[in-house]
């Protein structure tokens, strides 16, 4: 499974992105140091990796909260949490969520 | 930028439909750097708007700037502040667009949100973020708040000054 966190360092959200990912892993069984972090630190990089806000979470490729049409660029990213606020990081049950997810199709190839 | 104390700038800004506002005119005026598109920003705002309404009653103003560059972050466009207007975001907080970016400069904002407190006499009395917590609205803007109390009660705030919290402001290239 490949856990990626992409980063704008002009965003403080990463920090407790990053913690909340590797709790959210630790909590399914997986190890928490998979997490390969990168810095996206200007417009070109964000439109290659098609970075739509700081932080962006993707495990195997796929966003823990899909963007849909959002511009990419260099910002912050605005979550929903679950209770409906609005949240500078994803909700942790949504990382648990992706998380297992994966882990279970990862499974059902093996 | 103004320290703890000191006259804050004045300024004149417009609002989403061309008026203009200054601070002053009331016990204590709440100048608050803020914008569209930051989620610090968005998850303080409830908060805010909640002080404004709770401290209304006792003559307080609170004026929201966005100061932030609309050609690299278009949800901060005037467009887009007037349809936040219009939806009622701002329950009649006045959301003012600081376009040169002068207003933001002078104040030293740093981050959205970046709120300042100004006294009657427009005296510096609070500067940083509306609590400590963007994620736990029970927090209730508590630092703004009390910064509030004290100068309302004419004292200086327990809590003069606090790291602010947020998305950097979006200064011109």
């Amino acid at each position: 499974m490949r856990v990626e966190l992409l980063f704008w360092a002009g965003c403080p959200s990463h920090p407790k992105a990053l913690a909340d990912l590797r709790e959210a892993l630790a909590d399914t069984g997986l190890d928490p140091d998979c997490v390969i972090v990168r810095e996206v630190d200007d417009e070109l990089g964000a439109e290659a990796e098609e970075f739509v806000g700081s932080p962006t979470i993707r495990i195997d490729g796929l966003d823990v909260q899909p963007p849909g049409d959002e511009p990419t660029g260099l910002t912050c990213r605005v979550y929903r949490r679950r209770d409906g606020r609005i949240s500078p990081t994803p909700d942790p049950a949504d990382l648990r969520e992706a998380l297992r997810a994966a882990s279970s199709s990862a499974g059902a190839r093996s | 930028m103004p320290a703890i104390g000191e006259h804050a700038p004045p300024f004149e800004l417009p609002d989403t439909d061309g008026g203009l506002h200054q601070p002053g005119g009331a016990p204590a005026t709440v100048v608050v750097f803020t914008c569209n598109h930051c989620p610090y920003a968005l998850a303080w705002h409830d908060r805010l708007m909640a002080v404004a309404g709770d401290y209304a009653r006792q003559g307080v103003r609170m004026l929201a700037i966005n100061p932030n560059d609309a050609e690299r972050y278009p949800r901060d466009s005037p467009e887009a502040m007037r349809a936040r207007v219009d939806r009622g975001d701002f329950d009649g907080v006045p959301y003012l667009r600081d376009e040169s970016q002068e207003v933001a400069g002078a104040y030293d904002a740093r981050t959205t949100p970046d709120v300042f407190v100004l006294d009657a006499e427009g005296v510096l009395r609070y500067r940083g973020a509306p609590d400590s917590d963007h994620d736990d609205p029970a927090q209730n803007a508590a630092w703004l708040r009390a910064a509030l109390d004290a100068v309302l009660e004419g004292r200086a705030p327990d809590r003069q000054e606090t790291p602010p919290v947020g998305c950097s402001i979006k200064w011109r290239g």
